[in-house]
């Protein structure tokens, strides 16, 4: 607990909330709309359009949240507590998303160890085996499914292995670009952030690249089986995590720019690197499981 | 005050026969029915005896040491050794309850060496009962008449509980079930025998019963299952083994003759009255839970047939969902579930009812050539 | 409109505050910007009464259709829409919402701070909410109506055999996550950081203790509720195969994943009741909460254990044997930190000076009634017993046990406890007395008959039944019409209540209470605590 409470800050009203609970509301709508639509018809119907205005509405609310807080920040109202407050937030945040791949890891696990051994016959389950799917044999990668799909496995040398290290060498750059905030070494801050941001694009278009060579020559689609679920599912979210995150690194490169950040207050960059940290781990995980073993 | 509430029910339990109790456990038919009988009836007890301590002790208080009354606050608010007291009896306790039910449980859970095997299968919304090497099997649905679901008609004793061809098993042999599901999850309940088991579409689960008296034994789907699953009840008859051995015969008999009787219609046509009556009696058994009696399904959930491409276009395609069903949808397979000659009327009569009147008329033979042509 | 007012002197708050800038806004704009944690409390408690009436509705149509066997007022699927989104609201719209508005108005107020940790997220927690709903409940008029797949959503019913609505059904469900984890982190935060000084851990009201912990249990188990949502929409609308055999998958390890967050769930519903009686019954008792330590520790086992029981709610699936007997095991051991509980607050009034207000006459009613539900949810957990319960009205009692005369009680508890110091007025004691009154006998009349029906092998989620369950069932219904009336005895008391008719109230509203709270005057300021208290 700490002793400095009569300075805490507490913001007055606050339109951005609302705002961005109306932009939830759409982008819920809107992408409900959506997914039913295409599912139906194969057409986008309004939906679609609901779903970008709720987007932009989001990131308004972003905008004007965070400036409202930059705003704060600058102007010091923002005490060491409040600044505990907002690492303790952050840092709960991620762990909610560690439960949130946690889930899908938890799918693949199961998967693996216990419905495609259990599908060909495995535990108590020989009748599964002998009656539903008599020719059905596990393995993992699932190359054919009990309903005979089959595809190829993706193999972890090449485009996986390159973006590990992509990904490995971007905690680093990071770490150096805090190490500059912390010496006050501007220079070197904003270079590390710069190289980072890079390494994180570089990433992105190395996974498209990937998700192609994986459609087109290997058949590895999203409805290929457990195996094409779970990696698409894993990698996929990662990838959307990655995304969010370099876009926080970008917002934090331009604050940079512009000359935010201190040895003491920093906040923002600080959640971004967490963040970034995070993300490196999940890829780890990735890599290990869903490539490697 | 709500404690009293706990008295009217095992004075009545006492007074009621355990057999058909509309207020507790049945303690059933079997060895097993009858250990979990007893389990059950042991941990009620146990809780009871633990709420009368417990809530005596709080009554107590709130009778005899209220400020009303001149009561003042003692000070004690903590005692270690009272803490440690009430941790371990409970632990005690629940070891006893965990002994006989890890015993019974295990015996429940070995399904080996039955001398009968039956494959049931649910599905949406109706069970099918395959015996495994014996080459029986059918289809079970709900008896009860519409007329007595909607309160047109009196209700029976039975009133949804009956089926049209009720499970058929031995007395005093193991009989194992191996349950499994064509669509959604089902679970395969008879109260009598204490056997509840999940059919998993897709996996196979199993379990197994030893009746000890004949009898006709009822029970229902335990698993949400979509909108009619409150419809689809499990009739088991137990028969002496001789007489069941009897029933196998007739209804290895039965199966031959109709054989021969699709063999028969092969060769002829059926008249047009012929194929619609049929058609219509197919259509409300086994199509109208989904299609709906009028054709015009449920918006959103069930199609529509009327107007449908499905049953206005070409015959092909319509033989081809019916016996094969639509991958991905609720729209299942019925070339196991329906003959020939029930698919051939049911086909005619989407095709000419409700004013579709589209004049095609299609006879088992059609349909046996399609299936050769598959 | 987003005024930032420097407050950086200790001096200039306790006197600028409520004139300037910092008192409540005018009209709607106040409860829409708001960022005043007893704003966002108040928005919370009347969003969940909302929906509880919302949810009792639909339960009202469920006991209206079985009022009789035979398929009277709605269809098969219309009920099977009504069993569904009932659950789903009590749950997610009335019982979780509830809590976190007496998270919000009491525990800044209980650890002397001036508000939440995070005020501005606080406010979008709560406004997300009723956009959620709106989306849930208007997916009941899409073509093909609302879920229907039970709460529980099991697949494949909820994924290829669901209607249109599915894809609302799960955003509205991403929401109500995001909500409650933000809610979350925002408890957990201010608990760890906005403590006065002097407030240690061990001197925590029960209730912050408890629903520290709940956070916890939410952020570890809402965000597995989003990952199984999402693969119900990927299985459903992008062709994965996650619970589908054909593909590899099992429609089983949805289960799992549901329970694994549904299970934690419960307790979620749970333990901030715990608190609630564990602050009501010293005050009435005028005695000290016995085993303050045990207390906490029980809370924290329960916790625990709630993460390794998930499977209890699925005995009848298939698992192996050795699965079984572990979940059996693990379930049977939470009744032992349940019941130090219960031996705690039976120990608390043991020897004390007890009078009998209405917040004591809840709290009593929680912990009989309560441990009914729990009783029976020792019997659910014997596996062996489980296959005959399993599905059965049984199951129904049970939590309803656990859940109305659980949750719900401690929740009019908590109402009845606090209210005076929200609105700086006495409530109707009469009608108080007679909510109470009505409440109890209809509640047994509803909840007590499901367990012999249950018990006879009547289903749950079926819209009709046999006639050997009739008799029963008439009974129940009129239970439940004359419970759900006596909750309107609740409203009126509320609206008087709010609308400040009644004796005025000193800041010590009950005698024996102590706590923070009782040390600001009633109705609590606007802003409390601006400058820290000590704490002894
Ligand atoms: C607030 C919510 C809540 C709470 C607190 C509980 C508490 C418990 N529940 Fe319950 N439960 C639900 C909500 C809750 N439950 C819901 C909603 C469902 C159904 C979900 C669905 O399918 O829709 C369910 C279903 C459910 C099942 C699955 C039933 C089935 O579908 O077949 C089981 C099985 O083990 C179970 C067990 C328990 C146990 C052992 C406890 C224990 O925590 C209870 C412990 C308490 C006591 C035991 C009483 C006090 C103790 C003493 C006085 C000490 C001495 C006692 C002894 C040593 C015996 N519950
Ligand atoms: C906290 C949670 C909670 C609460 C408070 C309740 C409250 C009630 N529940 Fe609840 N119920 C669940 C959680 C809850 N339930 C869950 C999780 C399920 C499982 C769903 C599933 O299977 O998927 C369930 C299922 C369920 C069923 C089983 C349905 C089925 O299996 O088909 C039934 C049946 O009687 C029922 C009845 C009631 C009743 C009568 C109340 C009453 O207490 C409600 C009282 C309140 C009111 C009535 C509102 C106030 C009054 C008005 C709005 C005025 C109108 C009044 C009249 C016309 C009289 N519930
Ligand atoms: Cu089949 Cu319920
Ligand atoms: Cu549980």
């Amino acid at each position: 607990m700490s002793d400095n409470n009569a300075t805490y800050y507490v913001p007055a009203q606050s339109p951005w909330p609302i705002v961005g609970a109306v932009g939830f509301f759409l982008v819920a709508v809107g992408s409900g709309n959506l997914v039913t639509q295409i599912s139906k018809t194969g057409e986008a119907g309004w939906g679609q359009l609901v779903l970008l205005a709720g987007l932009i509405v989001l990131f308004i609310m972003m905008f004007g949240w965070f400036r409202d807080q930059i705003k704060e920040s600058q102007t010091g109202l923002h005490s060491a507590q409040l600044g505990i407050s907002y690492r303790q937030g952050m840092s709960w945040f991620i762990f909610s998303e560690v439960m949130f791949f946690a889930a899908f890891f938890g799918a693949l696990f199961y998967t693996r160890t216990i419905s495609v051994p259990w599908l060909a016959g495995a535990g108590n389950n020989a009748m599964t085996a002998q009656i539903l799917w008599p020719t059905f044999e596990a393995i993992w990668p699932l190359t054919e499914t009990p309903s005979g799909k089959t595809t190829q496995a993706m193999g972890y040398w090449g485009l996986p292995l390159i973006n590990t290290l992509i990904l490995l060498t971007s905690s680093i750059t990071i770490h150096f670009a805090h190490v500059g905030l912390e010496k006050g070494k501007r220079q070197q801050m904003s270079w590390m952030m710069g190289f980072t941001i890079l390494l994180g694009f570089a990433f992105l278009t190395l996974q498209v690249e990937e998700y192609i060579h994986a459609y087109q020559d290997l058949g590895l689609t999203l409805d290929s089986g457990v195996y094409g679920n779970t990696f698409f599912l894993l990698t996929g979210f990662h990838g959307l995590h990655v995304t969010l995150g370099t876009l926080f690194l970008i917002v934090i490169f331009f604050r940079i720019l512009a000359g935010h950040f201190n040895a003491k207050n920093h906040f923002a960059f600080q959640s971004a690197s967490w963040y970034w940290h995070f993300v490196d781990v999940v890829w780890l995980c990735l890599f290990i499981f869903v490539y490697i073993i | 005050m709500a404690l009293v509430s706990l008295l009217p029910f095992t004075l009545v339990y006492a007074a009621e026969t355990a057999t058909h109790s509309t207020i507790n456990l049945r303690a059933g038919v079997t060895d097993i029915s009858h250990q979990v009988y007893d389990l059950h009836m042991t941990i009620f007890y146990i809780c009871i005896v633990i709420g009368l301590v417990v809530f005596g002790a709080m009554f107590y208080a709130i009778i005899f040491h209220r400020k009303s009354k001149g009561a003042k606050a003692a000070n004690f608010h903590e005692s270690i050794k009272v803490e440690i007291a009430w941790t371990i009896i409970p632990i005690i306790i629940l070891i006893v309850m965990a002994i006989p039910a890890t015993k019974t449980l295990i015996a429940m859970e070995d399904a080996n060496e039955a001398d009968l095997t039956i494959v049931v299968t649910g599905s949406q919304w109706k069970w099918h009962y395959k015996y495994l090497d014996h080459d029986i099997e059918f289809y079970s649905l709900l008896a009860t008449p519409n007329e007595q679901i909607t309160g047109k008609w009196l209700k029976g004793d039975t009133y949804l509980l009956e089926v049209d061809k009720p499970l058929v098993i031995p007395t005093n042999k193991k009989v194992r079930f191996l349950m499994t599901s064509d669509d959604v999850i089902h679970s395969w309940w008879v109260p009598d025998f204490a056997v509840k088991k999940d059919a998993n579409p897709g996996f196979i689960n199993e379990a197994w019963t030893n009746v000890n008296e004949p009898g006709i034994y009822r029970g229902q789907c335990a698993e949400l299952c979509g909108k009619d699953h409150g419809f689809m009840p499990v009739v088991v008859k137990a028969l002496e083994p001789t007489e069941f051995d009897l029933w196998m015969e007739k209804k290895k008999q039965e199966k031959a003759a109709a054989k021969a009787e699709e063999k028969r219609l092969l060769a002829m046509s059926m008249s047009k009255e012929e194929l619609m009556a049929e058609g219509e009696k197919v259509y409300m058994g086994y199509c109208a839970a989904c299609h709906q009696q009028n054709g015009m399904g449920l918006p959103g959930v069930f199609p529509s047939l009327v107007g449908s491409p499905a049953v206005t276009g070409d015959v092909a395609e319509h033989i081809d969902v019916v016996l094969n069903g639509r991958n991905g949808t609720a729209m299942q397979a019925f070339s196991k579930q329906l003959s020939l000659k029930q698919i051939a009327s049911v086909v005619t009569y989407e095709r000419n009812a409700w004013g579709i009147n589209s004049g095609d008329f299609v006879q088992p033979k059609d349909i046996h050539q399609f299936i050769q042509n598959q | 409109m987003s005024t930032i007012t420097q407050n950086n002197s200790a001096t200039e708050h306790s006197e600028n505050h409520d004139d300037h800038a910092h008192g409540p806004a005018p009209g709607i704009k106040r409860w829409i910007f708001t960022t005043n944690h007893k704003d966002i409390g108040t928005l919370y408690l009347w969003f969940a009464f909302i929906m509880f009436l919302v949810g009792g509705a639909m339960a009202m149509v469920i006991r209206a259709e079985l009022f009789q066997p035979g398929l009277q007022i709605v269809e098969p699927h219309f009920f099977n829409q009504m069993t569904t989104v009932h659950g789903l609201i009590m749950v997610f719209g009335a019982v979780m919402p509830a809590f976190t508005g007496m998270a919000n108005w009491m525990i800044p107020m209980m650890i002397g701070a001036p508000d939440m940790a995070l005020p501005r997220m606080n406010n979008l927690s709560f406004w997300i909410l009723p956009f959620a709903f709106l989306i849930l409940l208007s997916s009941l008029f899409v073509e093909g109506g609302g879920p229907a797949f039970g709460w529980t959503f099991y697949a494949p019913l909820s994924t290829t055999y669901s209607g249109d609505s599915t894809a609302l059904f799960v955003f509205a469900i991403h929401i109500m996550g995001i909500s409650s984890i933000m809610g979350a982190i925002n408890v957990i935060v201010t608990i760890f950081n906005m403590r006065a000084p002097g407030m240690t851990w061990m001197k925590l009201p029960l209730f912050v203790w408890t629903w520290f912990i709940t956070a916890y249990l939410l952020i570890a188990v809402m965000p597995v509720l989003a990952g199984a949502v999402t693969m119900v929409l990927t299985d459903k609308y992008f062709g994965t195969s996650f619970f589908d055999a054909a593909g590899g998958g099992d429609p089983v390890m949805f289960q799992h994943i549901f329970w694994f967050f549904g299970h934690p769930e419960v307790y979620i519903m749970i333990l901030p009741a715990f608190g609630i009686i564990s602050t009501i019954v010293p005050t009435f008792s005028r005695k000290s909460l016995f085993g303050y330590a045990s207390m906490v520790y029980a809370t924290a086992s329960i916790a625990f254990l709630s993460f390794i029981v998930w499977a209890h709610h699925m005995f009848t699936t298939g698992m192996p044997v050795f699965a079984e007997l572990f979940f059996m095991y693990c379930t049977m051991l939470i009744s032992v930190p349940t019941g130090v509980k219960v031996f705690n607050w039976v120990a608390t009034m043991w020897r004390g000076a007890l009078s009998f207000e209405v917040p004591m006459l809840f709290s009593i009613a929680f912990i009989v009634l309560f441990t009914f539900g729990g009783f029976s949810g020792l019997m659910l957990a014997i596996t062996p017993v489980d296959f005959q319960y399993h599905d059965t009205y049984f199951v129904v009692a049970h939590f309803h046990y656990v859940l109305v005369t659980g949750a719900i009680f401690s929740l009019i508890a908590a109402t009845y406890y606090w209210l005076p110091k929200w609105t700086g007025v006495m409530y109707d004691v009469g009608l108080a007395k007679l909510h109470f009154w009505c409440s109890l006998i209809s509640v047994n009349v509803l909840f007590f008959p499901m367990h012999f029906v249950g018990l006879a092998g009547m289903p749950r989620r079926i819209p009709d039944y046999s006639i050997q369950f009739a008799n029963w069932n008439q009974l129940i219904s009129l239970g439940g019409f004359a419970f759900g009336l006596s909750q309107l005895i609740f409203l009126a008391l509320l609206i008087k209540a709010c609308k400040k008719k009644g004796k005025a109230v000193d800041a010590q509203v009950w005698d024996g209470a102590h706590g923070l709270e009782w040390e600001v005057e009633s109705p609590a300021p606007y802003h409390t605590f601006t400058t820290p208290p000590q704490i002894k």
